[in-house]
């Protein structure tokens, strides 16, 4: 336990400069995109010179970059996120309201990719060069190159408009007053569609490297030596062969979360679903820096922790990982 | 599933037969609107401020309207194109110096509190003035608005101000929001901003973030019977691809403001159920204009801005990109409008060889590349139309020899790089015409305009005669004189070409053909909705 506390630390201290890195660079490339909140404002509504001159006051844009980036993270030292001038509520529950959908949504796809993407991978790589290892890995290499959104769109034409088995969009039926269980299940119905367009893209990632992995661990020693003991063919697959392929998916799956946060952006806008990466679009579309300083702080903390989780599971997996630092 | 897929085409035919077995009663009963049901409408934005005394604009319309009523609504039949709302009559003095206004009695808050002349007076005075877009031009001489009592409001203006102009104003510029929810604190921070309070058929129920808007029925409603629906819930669907999908699966019934692409309406008006209608929009009228930056050397010269217009084919613009969704613009004012419209100006029909004669003319010889210069030109990101526009443009002046380089930006780095930075040659923009030009369509035009005003004159034109008349007719008080000053306006605009008129679009709905009493006014999607109704 005492390996998995030293690691915990070392990544905590060093997650506070990659998270200020990530703040300070993020505002600056905001503040060089062209137009700012009020620009972005008054499209919808137009106006005169004075109140443009009144709510670039209001908001506090007429003051200098250097003075609203230190303003910004004083407010930061003390949690306080600020106030979004897009939705006029302050951040905290501007966030907080959209970041259940999207780790529901990015949980769920997730797990489906790493699930059925290992399971078929392992299907295939227990006979390399098979037919069948053949037929998934093209297949899956074929999913792999459809673009995200059109395949949200295929599935809402056949699934949704042609068949009427699911809802269109959204992540619930809307305005419905459901509660508990059924308002879970309803959730739960909703999410099938973006769930099913978001994971089985990245399905072929994880099948592909399970499939290359455990073509590669079959040519090892201890599969041959496995196999002279006269081990059943079944436990040599999972137990040998399988688990040693199994690390690199790992480190993939860390890697993957933070590509998930993005990808999520075009299926939560083709699905409706309100979720941060919509809330992020909708961030830089109104250049409301804030709002999007604190989605990306968000986000950062989420891809560190989930980094952590993957790296203390790899301690799990494998021995040999941290046993230098065992001692420290 | 086979189970589910069999139901499905037992309910086709079942619903089928219904139909047929009660055709024709539908008919006869089409006059007396059902009662009760949800409409379920599409949005595809989240305006951030849902108080149309302060914010008014089609997208706040679009759902506060229907909360928050304003004096008068336009009409079809109506006198001056106008029906009453919140003010029965409505008198304006010779002088110009004062407007009379009636008001309804028996109109209560959704709150609960009577609706008074004092809410008018505090509405026009505290917001529409010195807060509202469009009020801090067309209210700014309102000096004071008596109420000698309740339900009489009397507008005081420091000068004279044409009673047209105000008339023209009603249905966009007068909300009236409740005092005593405004009285106390920043009005800009009110609360009521986000859920207004008004006096409208439907009152502001509940709003989630990226999910939907609902609004439920006023049961005190001052209008007889009225309103016909429950709820109205508008569903928020970003994607546009998804909006006419939602409408064939009949997860909502009706998608305004063309929710739905030009693109897809041949097919959408095959779907049985689905209606397509272009009506209701004739009051909100957009404008395609090609926005010149004449501290360019090269267009500055008038010839090579009746060069360009004549390159122009708005035949074609309008039958392909609008896909005849639109109509072909002869000047400022659109040729739907009752008021202003006149023909009566230079037109520029579309003519290759003369557009290359005028540039040559004009001393732009074409140089060995076939070239005569070369510009950039920005297409507004904010509609479709507009950036297939720029694409074709782009076309219509290689033909001419002119180079342009599109510069494609999202809708703040367009407003900064147009409207600020001035930092174009050509712009493709799509203004809105509002009823009277005094409104939002001289300033188009108009020297002297600070920088960074949105949908302005912002390239850098002067016309001192020009100016002259706009200020002349700001101040003519005389309704026929007027007019006449804003026809000569046209013909000025057209002569000297400040920016080029392309076509005039408005939007269309589509909707199921359970839904009734749409499309029966002028401004109908923007308008309150009260008399709407869902066939079960």
């Amino acid at each position: 336990m005492t390996r998995a506390l030293a690691l915990l630390r070392r990544r905590l201290v060093g997650s506070v400069f990659v998270l200020l890195i990530v703040v300070i660079g993020s505002f600056l490339l905001l503040e060089a995109a062209p137009g700012d909140a009020v620009d972005a404002y008054i499209v919808s509504t137009g106006g005169d010179a004075g109140m443009i001159e009144l709510l670039r006051h209001r908001w506090g844009l007429d003051q200098s970059e250097l003075t609203r980036l230190a303003n910004y993270l004083w407010a930061l030292l003390h949690l306080d996120l600020g106030q979004s001038v897009t939705f006029s509520q302050p951040i905290r529950n501007v966030i907080l309201d959209r970041l259940p959908t999207t780790l529901i949504l990015m949980g769920s796809a997730t797990a489906l990719s790493f699930g059925f993407g290992s399971a078929l991978g392992i299907y295939a790589g227990a006979r390399p060069g098979s037919f069948r290892d053949r037929f998934l890995s093209i297949g899956s290499l074929a999913l792999y190159a459809v673009p995200g959104f059109w395949l949200g769109l295929v599935l809402i034409v056949v699934f949704a408009v042609d068949l009427r088995w699911l809802p269109i969009g959204g992540i619930e039926t809307i305005a419905s007053a459901k509660t508990g269980l059924a308002r879970a299940t309803d959730v739960a119905i909703h999410l099938v569609l973006p769930v099913s367009a978001l994971g089985f893209i990245y399905l072929a990632l994880y099948l592909r490297m399970m499939r290359a992995g455990m073509a590669e661990a079959w040519r090892q020693d201890f599969v041959l030596a496995a196999r002279a003991r006269g081990l059943p063919r079944r436990r040599i697959v999972l137990a040998h062969v399988a688990r040693n392929a199994l690390l690199p998916l790992v480190t993939m799956l860390g890697l993957q979360s933070a590509q998930m946060l993005g990808g999520s952006v075009v299926i939560e806008s083709v699905f409706a679903v309100p979720g941060l990466g919509r809330l992020a679009q909708e961030a830089v579309a109104g250049r409301d820096t804030p709002l999007l300083l604190g989605i990306i702080l968000v986000s950062a903390v989420l891809v560190v922790a989930i980094n952590l989780l993957v790296d203390l599971a790899y301690a799990f997996l494998d021995p040999r990982v941290g046993a230098s630092e065992a001692g420290t | 599933m086979s189970v589910l897929t069999i139901s499905r085409r037992g309910l086709l035919a079942g619903s089928a037969l219904l139909l047929a077995s009660t055709a024709l009663p539908a008919i006869g009963r089409a006059q007396t609107p059902k009662k009760g049901g949800r409409l379920i409408v599409a949005a595809d934005s989240e305006p951030r401020n849902l108080n149309p005394a302060i914010v008014a604009s089609n997208g706040v319309f679009f759902i506060s309207s229907k909360v928050v009523e304003t004096l008068a609504e336009a009409s079809f039949d109506g006198k001056d194109g106008l029906q009453p709302r919140l003010a029965l009559s409505w008198q304006g003095a010779a002088d110009g110096l004062s407007v009379t206004f009636k008001l309804r009695d028996g109109v209560k808050w959704h709150d609960g509190k009577p609706f008074t002349s004092a809410d008018v007076a505090f509405s026009a005075l505290e917001i529409w003035k010195p807060l509202q877009n469009l009020g801090r031009t067309v209210f700014k001489d309102l000096e004071a608005v008596d109420t000698p009592d309740e339900l009489t409001a009397v507008f005081k203006f420091a000068r004279p101000t044409p009673f047209q102009l105000i008339r023209n104003a009603l249905p966009a510029l007068t909300s009236v929001v409740p005092k005593h929810v405004y009285e106390n604190g920043k009005i800009e921070d009110n609360p009521a901003n986000n859920a207004p309070v008004g006096t409208g058929p439907f009152k502001f129920a509940e709003y989630k973030a990226g999910q939907y808007y609902r609004l439920a029925r006023n049961d005190d409603y001052w209008g007889k019977d009225e309103p016909f629906l429950d709820e109205i819930v508008y569903q928020v669907l970003p994607d546009r691809t998804s909006a006419a999908a939602a409408l064939e699966a009949e997860e909502i019934q009706l998608a305004a403001f063309s929710a739905v692409p030009l693109a897809d309406l041949d097919r959408i008006s095959k779907v049985q159920g689905l209606k397509v209608v272009t009506k209701g929009y004739e009051g909100l009228t957009y404008q395609l204009v090609v926005e010149i930056n004449h501290r360019r050397k090269e267009l500055a010269d008038l010839k090579v801005r009746q060069a360009i217009a004549h390159a122009i084919d708005k035949d074609f613009v309008v039958k392909t990109i609008f896909l005849g969704y639109a109509a072909a613009a002869t000047g400022p004012v659109p040729k739907n409008d009752p008021q202003f419209y006149t023909p009566d100006v230079p037109t520029y029909p579309f003519d290759v060889a003369k557009a290359n004669d005028l540039l040559d003319e004009a001393g732009y010889k074409r140089a060995d590349d076939g070239k005569r210069f070369s510009l950039k030109l920005l297409p507004a990101p904010y509609f479709n139309e507009t950036k297939q526009f720029g694409d074709y443009l782009r076309q219509a002046l290689a033909a001419i020899g002119i180079d342009a380089e599109i510069v494609n930006n999202d809708p703040a780095a367009h407003m900064k790089a147009v409207y600020t930075d001035h930092a174009f040659d050509l712009a493709v923009g799509p203004p809105v015409f509002r009823g009277d030009p005094a409104i939002s369509t001289t300033i188009l035009v108009q020297g002297g305009i600070p920088d960074g005003v949105p949908f302005s004159n912002q390239g850098g034109y002067k016309n001192a005669e020009l100016d002259a008349l706009i200020a002349k007719a700001s101040e003519t008080l005389d309704t026929s004189a007027r007019t006449a000053l804003y026809k000569e306006f046209q013909k000025m605009v057209a002569a000297d070409l400040p920016l080029i008129n392309v076509a005039e679009w408005s939007f269309i709905s589509v909707a199921r053909d359970t839904v009734g009493n749409i499309a029966n006014n002028p401004r109908w999607a923007v308008s309150n909705w009260a008399d709407t109704y869902l066939e079960s």
